[in-house]
């Protein structure tokens, strides 16, 4: 089948629907419990303060924290309804890769984090390494 | 300002999220391997199955990796941590390799090199590429000398 062919197949768009939604809900996690982890601080020097229920208590009581945590929740069961349509061998790699850019991109934008050209290229290497490595 | 120094602690904390998702992946698939299959008609039955040694093994082992990541995402860069855990399947195919002595086709043998790769690069670079928030609020030695000084 050509590429156009592809293109207007209607299960094409709707697998391609499905891991953009789990890849954008994961990323959208991750980048969440991320900030939220930036914005405390180092966890050990807590612990150390405020001994582990203090840790504990300064990371469930995070907005930040419990946003990530509802859209890790989200892209668990986009994944779940995904394989329920697909097989693992498609959805795991391609998910996995794909949001490992996102995140990537997202990191750079929304935390600010310095992606110089030696990130990047991690990113590329471990994004096609999980791919072939899934296969 | 940079951070490119890890503690003892802190490279285990990494190690730990590395092998903790593979290892309690490998417990679950076991453990629901054993049980009898589950129908969709009685999902209740799940809940039975998080007793079970190798399940409950799975669950500690992936509540571990989460506790881990989060430690290791509030003292390094997202895109510093995402690299360690892809090294996780990495140690998973080795282990599979190596103990179980599954066959490895050489498109996974690229995989596992480009990830080791992949992660040399990110592991040589700095952990750390943006200051926590409470050190920002928080005034440096210098800013309180300097208001010392100005009084």
């Amino acid at each position: 089948m050509t590429l156009a062919g592809v293109l207007l197949e209607a299960s094409f768009w709707k697998a391609a629907g499905m891991i953009a939604t789990i890849v954008i809900t994961s990323s959208t996690g991750e980048v969440l419990t991320a900030a939220a982890m930036k914005s405390m601080g180092d966890l050990d020097d807590i612990r150390a303060k405020s001994g582990l229920g203090g840790a504990i208590k300064a990371v469930v009581t995070s907005p930040l924290f419990v946003s990530g945590i509802f859209f890790m929740a989200v892209a668990f069961f986009s994944l779940l309804f995904a394989l329920n349509h697909m097989n693992l061998s498609l959805v795991g790699p391609a998910a996995a890769s794909l949001t490992l850019v996102l995140n990537t991109v997202a990191a750079q934008l929304f935390l600010h984090e310095k992606v110089d050209r030696r990130r990047w290229t991690a990113a590329v290497l471990v994004c096609v390494g999980v791919y072939f490595l899934a296969h | 300002m940079t951070h490119h120094r890890l503690t003892f602690n802190q490279y285990l904390i990494l190690a730990f999220v590395s092998v903790s998702v593979p290892l309690g992946d490998a417990a679950l698939s076991r453990g629901m391997k054993s049980l009898p299959p589950i129908s969709a008609g009685h999902p209740l039955s799940l809940i039975g199955a998080v007793f079970t040694p190798w399940i409950a093994l799975g669950i500690a082992l992936l509540i571990g990796y989460f506790a881990s990541y989060l430690t290791a995402l509030s003292w390094a860069d997202l895109t510093f941590v995402m690299p360690a855990t892809a090294l996780g399947n990495v140690f998973l195919a080795l282990l599979a390799h190596f103990w179980l002595r599954e066959q490895i086709s050489l498109m996974r043998w690229m995989g596992i090199v480009l990830i080791t790769v992949g992660v040399a690069f990110v592991a040589r670079g700095p952990v750390n590429t943006t200051p926590p928030i409470s050190a920002l609020a928080a005034p440096t030695p210098e800013e309180l000398d300097a208001k010392g000084a100005g009084r």
